[in-house]
């Protein structure tokens, strides 16, 4: 039961924390350099969120090896991404390369 | 120039938001395998993604419920992780400032990663829209509707599939962000921002709650503040106070 009230809690919490801006609105206000700094929140978030990912796929050290799939993979899907600019086909390339690699090298 | 209807918008904003659902899928399914680690029941894996609906806040949950955390902690850790959502909803503002209250409260509930980035592209290139929050809708609805549904495939192949996170589908996530993040990285500021989350975020994997995610973001945003400034003034010697 308290279970339930730790996921309700969490859910009125996040719901809060979400929504506080749409609803306040200009009661809270922004600097100028605070609205510059946003424009750099999505980019490093998401790269803050991948980067343990790649080079430490098991958590524990760095795996700068040709060995590591999650590596091999990132760096194509970068490479792909960087000339075609193309999202779908990135992610889809990106996936390819990642499973051909694990199986050509797990055995 | 017309803009498109209501509903036409709608579906162009799920429809903008399919990579983001493939991307998703892994997670709500690995999310819905690990809620049995957790001792929580099948379905309190679905309420918290039905209630909480934010991706990285479960998974640190069911990893401190199966780790017997206190709810204090969990409601602590839920909190930090999802202060992002404030930096987005100020971002996207301007565009929801002048909606009905009950418009601001479902799109403020539906505001994720994800969405706030197909939004904001959104709202980059179409500045005069006036009903642009029916495009929100439609991209934060189906991110929703995709959600419960690989939460459940998770809860219901949870057993079938205890591996699932080591047979690596989470890299769709990692390749997801890479073909968001890769075209925004035209403008040296945003490189070096780039480059100096991904490093800290690295260097501080290893601390509890995500703080080294916080503080990834918080060196990188400062290092690309201060490449704006340099090159806002460039060689005015002597005029700064």
């Amino acid at each position: 039961m308290s279970a339930t009230l730790t996921i309700l809690g969490m859910a009125v919490l996040t719901f809060g924390i979400k929504a506080l801006v749409f609803i306040l609105g200009d009661r809270i206000a922004f600097s100028p350099t605070a609205k510059q700094a946003l424009g750099f929140v999505p980019v490093t978030v998401l790269t803050a969120i991948i980067v343990p990912v790649v080079l430490a796929p098991h958590g524990q050290g760095l795996e700068l090896t040709w060995r590591n799939p999650q590596l091999v993979a990132a760096l194509f899907a970068i490479v792909v991404c960087t000339i075609t600019r193309h999202q779908l086909l990135t992610i889809m390339l990106g996936l390819v390369a990642f499973f051909g690699w694990q199986f050509t090298w797990a055995s | 120039m017309t803009e498109p209807s209501a509903r036409a918008l709608f579906w162009a904003g799920a429809r903008d938001s399919v990579p983001m659902l493939v991307g998703a899928a892994p997670f709500g399914m690995i999310f819905g395998a690990l809620v049995g680690t957790a001792q929580l029941t099948p379905w309190q894996g679905q309420l918290m993604s039905l209630s909480v609906f934010a991706g990285s806040s479960q998974f640190i949950a069911v990893g401190l419920m199966a780790g017997l955390a206190s709810t204090l902690v969990i409601w602590l850790a839920t909190v930090i992780v999802n202060l992002r959502h404030m930096l987005y909803a100020a971002a996207l503002l301007p565009h929801v400032q002048h909606l009905p209250a009950r418009w601001r409260w479902a799109l403020g509930f539906l505001l994720t990663d994800e969405t706030y980035a197909v939004v904001d592209r959104y709202y980059r290139k179409h500045p005069n829209t006036a009903l642009g929050h029916w495009y929100f809708l439609g991209s934060g609805l189906s991110m929703y509707a995709n959600w419960q549904c690989w939460t459940l495939v998770g809860l219901l192949f949870g057993a079938v599939f205890p591996q699932l996170q080591t047979l690596g589908l989470d890299f769709a996530m990692v390749v997801t962000f890479i073909a968001i993040i890769v075209p925004q990285l035209v403008r040296l500021p945003h490189f070096a921002a780039t480059v100096a989350a991904g490093t800290v975020a690295f260097l501080l994997k290893d601390l509890p709650y995500k703080l080294g995610l916080m503080a990834a973001v918080a060196v990188g945003v400062g290092v690309g503040l201060l490449l704006t400034r340099l090159r806002a003034r460039p060689l005015v010697e002597g005029s700064r106070a």
